[in-house]
């Protein structure tokens, strides 16, 4: 499982501006926190402004804030912003399309769809939080984030 | 049964705020906006329609049986219900629960097999509650480990136990038609 650079680096920025709901971020401070470049992640927050779930707020001491419902908000519904997951039939000119074995094919991967769609679909930006917090308190989790993330993945 | 490691750090889960509870054999309390205690056999007809409410499907005598089985086997099985504070005849949700050893090789843990809250009482903690209130019964016995299973297109359920810091475990349920 694989997300597109823009899907991480929306729920990576949803989840800071949670996790920091009585302040305003720059895309400037969230991309130098995950090493994404600000031109790449102002498009995002564009998307993300577009869909409701931050609004920008100009002038000095300006920045992006989260305006959405951190408990009603999924990874699936940031995530699908950007990219759809999985075939919701299947797939128009697959390799084996119409075939008994295309056919069974389809079923596994739509099997593994389903389980990454669940998955994805039940967890909120608070319960995202969270479980960031828990891992934060283990004794063993990391303390430090790499200071590019991203472009480890692209 | 699993012992808990004296150096491992115990999580301390605290009843959500308006919930008074005590142990699955112990008498309540009556603090709190509701209040969570073992199921007596008179509470069964309110499970009952409190369940049907949710799945449309009346199952009075599979409630009946677990509470038979929670009273008769007091170890490891649990059926505990939430009742309102001012009004205690008004139930407000319900959990069953047993410790389950072996199955599929797993170790001793406890398994959460089916919770309901009243719709006219959801968002105040009560279901919260109830699974704190039978977590800590399953912790008192020495599990180190809670269970449950979830449709996974059913997506309240799915969120309540994500939200209370249930992950995916090891074991995938499998199935398959017989004709």
């Amino acid at each position: 499982m694989k997300l597109q650079v823009s899907s991480q680096l929306a729920v990576l920025a949803m989840v800071e501006l949670v996790a920091n709901a009585d302040r305003q971020l720059t895309v400037a401070e969230i991309g130098a926190k995950y090493g994404a470049s600000s031109h790449h992640l102002a498009k995002v927050m564009h998307v993300l402004g577009d869909a409701g779930l931050v609004r920008a707020i100009r002038g000095a001491g300006g920045g992006y804030q989260f305006s959405g419902n951190a408990r009603r908000t999924t990874l699936l519904d940031v995530i699908e912003l950007f990219e759809r997951l999985g075939p919701s039939g299947q797939d128009v000119g697959a390799a084996g399309e119409g075939t008994s074995e295309g056919l069974a094919l389809h079923a596994v991967l739509r099997e593994i769809d389903d389980t990454v769609r669940a998955t994805l679909g039940s967890i909120t930006l608070a319960t995202f939080c969270g479980l960031m917090k828990r891992r934060q308190n283990e004794p063993s989790a990391p303390r430090s984030r790499p200071s590019s993330v991203l472009t480890a993945n692209r | 049964m699993q012992k808990r490691s004296a150096k491992k750090p115990r999580r301390r889960v605290r009843p959500a705020a308006g919930a008074t509870t005590r142990g699955a054999g112990g008498a309540p309390t009556s603090a709190g906006r509701f209040t969570i205690r073992p199921a007596r056999p008179g509470d069964i007809p309110a499970v009952t329609a409190l369940d049907a409410g949710i799945t449309s499907l009346a199952k009075g005598p599979h409630w009946q049986d677990l509470l038979e089985r929670s009273r008769a086997r007091q170890t490891g099985h649990f059926f505990l219900v939430a009742t309102s504070s001012a009004n205690p005849d008004a139930l407000l949700g319900f959990i069953v629960g047993e410790i389950r050893a072996w199955e599929f090789g797993s170790a001793p843990c406890g398994w959460v097999y089916a919770l309901g809250v009243a719709s006219g009482a959801r968002g105040i903690g009560v279901g919260e509650a109830l699974l704190d209130a039978i977590a800590r019964e399953f912790r008192r016995l020495g599990m180190t480990k809670m269970r449950t299973m979830v449709a996974k297109l059913n997506a309240l359920p799915m969120m309540f136990f994500r939200a209370e810091g249930m992950m995916a475990g090891p074991y995938i349920q499998l199935e398959k038609n017989l004709e």
